[in-house]
């Protein structure tokens, strides 16, 4: 069914429909019941599901994160909502030491059902310690899942396998692209399965790859670069880990060029990871160096003319496949 | 306690020769504690402790053999060796690890308990942190939610007055952990936990309170471990006369006492026990030493389920 949706819509709807299945789902995090949400992603929830299953929390990342931890090894299945991921470095240990690391540790024994989710990434003029990009830091990490969609069909279909997903998933959101409506196909019980990217855009001659908003930029900046005879695949990662590294591969064989972007900051980012898998598998396929385009190494500014100077662009975007066409 | 007792010093042993290996936290001088509140749990209860977990998980009734084969990192381990020492498990005896960041098993506790309440059931989970854990942040995070909750989770500070080399003149406000709860109007205990009939009489009414539907409690056991904060750690910051003092004390000393004097048993029947404990440590030895190490092919399962 064709259905046009915001990502907050789609988001929402995942949870509510998955609540609706299983009774062991709850949502908690800070502002997710009365206020519904922060952002509204929760709205309407805790109407529909009552105060046992819409929590809202004290502001103390590090103690209900771990608490979530607890109830995913008791076997219920929490959904803990960061008001943003920014604050969830306040968990990271919860999250990484405990949430990721106990099935391993147990020998399988204990399980670890969770979804940490919210907004990551820059939103706006929020300056820096409200304006950074997790995805390779929770993307190094065995044990953990994590899944950066863009559409909202993905982001529904997404969400849906993560909640039913039996290992802790980090699920990064974008703050600005809530808004953004999708008209899209959707299944009756829409699932897309984690760790399969998507190609967005089919092209021949060099292929752009990223995740979450910058994905919007990558789809305009291949539509100018058509005009100029360069037809350029863009390829929608949606899962950081387990990144696809077929998809990534298959494409570049096809057009031997590529440029990854991302929000993130440059050093270990995924691009640099994705460069890494390039050079592993389709080296002998590359006619140009692989180029990375992410924030600049610097926390991210306040001043409107700075912001926009430290996070790539649609026009930074067509300017670095210029590049690896030789065609500046 | 005896078995606890002998175990430990038997891996202290083993760590001596080489077989245990990195981190090693021994449990002896605080048995009582465990061995007594497991006389307060009923099926279905939850325990979750830091690293200091051998005696802990033994209290849950698994088996001590797969918790020395672990330390030794073999395939018939608890974790099929892949966690060692700080982190035992036994999902089945509802002992949640084992857990080796100071403090961090404090939330999950609470979550364990907040699981509890949510599916209705009347469980209580057993959350145990030592007095240097006390001082973390989480703990704190964590007695707020349990209380505002009202979740049924008893949080036990084994006091044995050190963290790690840090006594708690120096690193502690108050000397009363037990009241640490007053601000959450959480209510706390300090009981004697050198006494293996103090924790089991005092423990049971804290136990009452959680089981209850009245929220969360502290403990607050008053202890001592003999030895090093780990293997590694010769305690040289306490001096001999403090912990001879101490091992006056000694829980299992005053039990036997206790228990020969009530004529409860025989020095014979005493002699019987620590034989039969004696062989039973031996055969836990022996399945442990004779465990194969892991498969290579385990390196890369269990990640993910």
């Amino acid at each position: 069914m064709i259905r046009k949706l915001t990502v907050r819509e789609a988001l929402r709807e995942a949870m509510a429909e998955e609540m609706r299945s299983d009774e062991k789902i709850f949502v908690m995090g800070e502002e997710v019941a009365e206020y519904n949400g922060a952002y509204k992603v929760t709205q309407g929830l805790l109407a529909e599901f009552g105060t046992k299953r819409v929590i809202d929390t004290p502001i103390t990342e590090h103690g209900f994160a771990g608490l979530g931890v607890g109830a995913a090894f008791a076997g219920l299945k929490p959904i803990v909502e960061f008001m943003t991921f920014n604050f969830a470095m306040q968990a990271m240990d919860q999250i990484i030491n405990s949430a990721a690391k106990t099935c391993y540790m147990s020998g399988g024994q204990v399980r670890c059902p969770i979804v940490f989710r919210g907004p990551n990434g820059a939103a706006s003029r929020v300056a820096a310690q409200h304006s950074q990009c997790y995805a390779a830091w929770y993307g190094s990490i065995p044990g953990l899942k994590v899944v950066s969609p863009y559409s909202a069909s993905d982001s529904k279909g997404l969400l849906k396998a993560a909640i039913r997903d039996p290992n802790p998933v980090i699920f990064l959101e974008n703050e600005i692209t809530y808004g953004f409506s999708f008209e899209e196909e959707y299944d009756e019980d829409h699932v897309v399965e984690i760790g399969k990217a998507k190609v967005i855009r089919e092209g021949s001659d060099v292929t752009i790859i990223g995740f979450s908003l910058v994905m919007k930029y990558a789809l305009e900046a291949a539509q100018q670069l058509a005009s100029e005879g360069i037809n350029a695949e863009v390829i929608d990662l949606r899962t950081i880990r387990p990144i696809d590294r077929t998809t990534i591969v298959e494409s570049v064989k096809k057009t031997s060029r590529c440029v990854t972007v991302e929000e993130g900051f440059p050093f270990a980012s995924i691009g640099s990871e994705v460069s890494s898998i390039l050079m592993e598998e389709a080296f002998d396929y590359l006619d140009a160096p692989v180029k990375r385009l992410a924030s600049v190494d610097a926390p991210l500014p306040y001043a409107a003319n700075l912001e926009s100077l430290a996070l790539p662009k649609t026009a930074n975007i067509v300017a670095a496949v210029r590049d690896v066409c030789f065609r500046n | 306690m005896l078995l606890i007792r002998r175990f430990e010093e038997k891996a202290g042993q083993l760590y001596g020769m080489g077989l245990i290996a990195g981190f090693c936290h021994l449990y002896i001088g605080q048995e009582a504690i465990a061995s007594g509140m497991r006389h307060t749990m009923k099926n279905g209860d939850k325990v979750i402790t830091t690293y200091r977990d051998h005696g802990h998980m033994i209290s849950t009734g698994s088996d001590p053999k797969k918790i020395m084969a672990e330390l030794l990192g073999r395939s018939d381990g608890s974790s099929k060796g892949k966690g060692g020492s700080m982190h035992l498990f036994d999902f089945e005896k509802h002992f949640y690890g084992g857990h080796g960041i100071v403090g961090a098993s404090v939330p999950i506790g609470t979550g364990l308990a907040f699981a509890d309440k949510y599916l209705g059931n009347k469980n209580v989970t057993y959350c145990y942190f030592g007095d240097g854990a006390a001082h973390q942040g989480q703990v704190y995070e964590s007695f707020n939610m349990a209380k505002l909750w009202n979740l049924p989770v008893l949080f036990i500070i084994e006091n044995n007055h050190y963290a790690m080399g840090t006594s708690q003149k120096r690193s502690s406000s108050t000397d009363q952990l037990h009241k640490r709860g007053e601000g959450f109007n959480i209510p706390g205990l300090k009981i004697n936990g050198m006494d293996i009939f103090d924790v089991i009489s005092e423990g049971q009414k804290c136990v009452d309170f959680v089981r209850t539907g009245k929220g969360p409690m502290i403990i607050e056991f008053d202890t001592y471990r003999y030895r090093g904060h780990s293997m590694s750690d010769p305690a040289t910051y306490r001096s001999k006369e403090e912990v001879s003092c101490q091992k006056e004390k000694d829980p299992i000393d005053s039990l036997r006492h206790e228990i020969l004097t009530s004529k409860i048993v025989t020095e014979n029947d005493i002699e019987k026990i620590d034989e039969a404990i004696k062989s039973e440590i031996n055969e836990i030895v022996d399945f442990a030493k004779n465990s194969p190490e892991p498969d290579e092919s385990e390196l890369l399962t269990d990640i993910y389920n």
